[in-house]
């Protein structure tokens, strides 16, 4: 009995020290920022239609884009035990378009008949785990041919004690520069092509994009989680773009023009639910309304099935449907009485789908027998839409840790 | 209409909150939650696949893709 009293005394005291261990010596040492994740992802994507807005509404979609994107992402521990990352993303797309060929047929150096858009960006975040905050900043530049891009993006994140509920908001502006390109045939007496070479001087016009985004996610239970976004959206400047065609019922031809301001109301929900042991469900539905007469319904599901700890296979459905803005009509239905005009089908009323799958690979030692080469994943989608367009998309990516 | 999404918004909200009362889920019961696969926000491989909706489609916005920078517009 003495000996037992003893060995809970002995445990007790030894506890006792344990907890008297001075507390304002961090429990974790500060680590210094190193490399925690990369991801390459190349994708290509082709459509081909015959509604391009270029002419009207009327001609060739064939568009083909090959995109490349490396992220990097570094992250650190501080003296205060909170993480910091640092993100980089570097996007190149280099894409040909047969209907730029349209906008001027004879320099067809015109515009971007094949163009290269890179988009880098630079985000920087703090999480307080102690305070269960994460806070951030963002940069982002975008340049193509005849647009260039600025933006900045701020966001805050605060979740519960228990951690199964977190409320995010962020904020963001992209301030926006169009060179204004004209078709050919529509240029007043010395305006420029905008092609290289050419002297003759061209207009810049601004479009500014400001949105917030307030999320509320939701653990429900251990297999069950939800995400709720509103994500408000406020556009102004140059909205239209100065080489879309338009053709009245009288045969006149003019370019495309539609009001200066749009604002946009996207909400969006997601649930994910872990059937079983090997099937996630994946569910995403989005409404979303505008100013200028647009409303949406889009629905999505995915449902990765883990055909082994190591090997998952995802197929995936997309279904949208959304109304034409009120200024649409197709080539030569315009009435040059109207205020603003359009033939431009990405804002016409109709019906998408997209299918396809994916399968991802994670073996626990790496890829290949490389270590750090975590996974890689394949990704394929065919898209049609109810005004003839279709399109095939082909993502891979591999992450390395 | 905006007043009607609206309704609609606050519908929703009331709806998760309601639902947020249902269990409270410890770290240690965690394991299905914090699968890769389950997280909310969309996969990096989805990405390009969103950028094209975004040109492609004028219903933008809600789904973590790229909400701003460059037209789109060939």
């Amino acid at each position: 009995m003495k000996k037992i009293c003893l060995s809970v005394g002995l445990l007790l005291s030894l506890m006792r020290v344990g907890y008297t261990q001075p507390l304002d010596k961090p429990p974790y040492e500060p680590r210094k920022l190193k490399v925690d994740e990369i991801n390459l992802v190349s994708s290509y994507y082709q459509q081909d239609g015959n509604k391009s807005a270029v002419t009207g509404g009327i001609g060739t979609e064939y568009l083909t884009d090959f995109a490349q994107s490396i992220d990097l992402v570094l992250k650190s521990t501080d003296a205060k035990n909170r993480q910091h990352s640092l993100a980089f993303d570097l996007n190149i797309d280099h894409y040909t378009s047969a209907s730029s060929d349209k906008i001027d047929p004879l320099t067809v150096s015109s515009a971007s008949r094949s163009d290269t858009h890179i988009y880098p960006s630079v985000s920087w975040s703090v999480h307080d785990n102690d305070r269960r905050t994460t806070q951030g900043v963002a940069l982002s530049y975008s340049t193509e041919y005849d647009y260039k891009s600025y933006g900045v993006n701020v966001s805050f994140a605060k979740a519960s004690a228990d951690n199964n509920r977190e409320v995010s908001l962020k904020a963001g502006a992209f301030f926006d520069t169009w060179k204004v390109i004209l078709p050919a045939e529509l240029r007043p007496e010395g305006y420029g092509s905008g092609a290289h070479g050419d002297t003759d001087p061209v207009d810049y016009k601004p479009r500014n994009s400001y949105n917030v985004s307030l999320s509320l996610s939701q653990v429900i239970n251990k297999r069950l989680q939800v995400l709720f976004t509103v994500e408000p959206a406020f556009q102004q400047g140059l909205l239209s773009t100065p080489f879309h065609r338009i053709y009245f019922q009288d045969g006149a031809e003019t370019v495309e023009r539609l009001p200066g301001s749009r604002l946009k109301l996207p909400i969006g929900l997601r649930l994910h639910y872990f059937m079983g042991d090997r099937l996630v469900v994946r569910t995403f539905y989005r409404y979303y309304i505008d100013d200028w007469g647009m409303q949406a319904h889009t629905i999505n599901l995915e449902t990765p099935i883990k055909l082994t700890s190591f090997v998952s296979v995802s197929p995936f459905y997309r279904f949208s449907h959304q109304t034409a803005v009120r200024y649409f009509s197709p080539y030569g239905e315009h009435r040059s009485t109207e205020r603003y005009y359009t033939s431009d089908y990405d804002i016409s009323g109709f019906n998408s789908q997209f299918i396809g799958t994916g399968i991802r690979l994670a073996p626990p030692g790496g890829l290949f027998g490389i270590g750090h080469w975590q996974s890689v994943e394949l990704r394929y989608g065919h898209y049609t839409r109810t005004t003839g367009m279709v399109a095939n998309s082909l993502t891979l990516l591999a992450k390395l840790k | 209409m905006i007043l009607q999404s609206l309704k609609t918004l606050s519908l929703v909200g009331l709806i998760i909150l309601g639902l947020s009362g249902c269990t409270t889920v410890k770290e240690y019961q965690k394991s299905r939650i914090n699968d890769a696969e389950m997280e909310l926000s969309a996969r990096k491989s989805e990405k390009f696949e969103q950028n094209f909706y975004l040109y492609r489609e004028g219903a933008a916005g809600a789904n973590g893709g790229k909400s701003g920078g460059g037209c789109g517009c060939n």
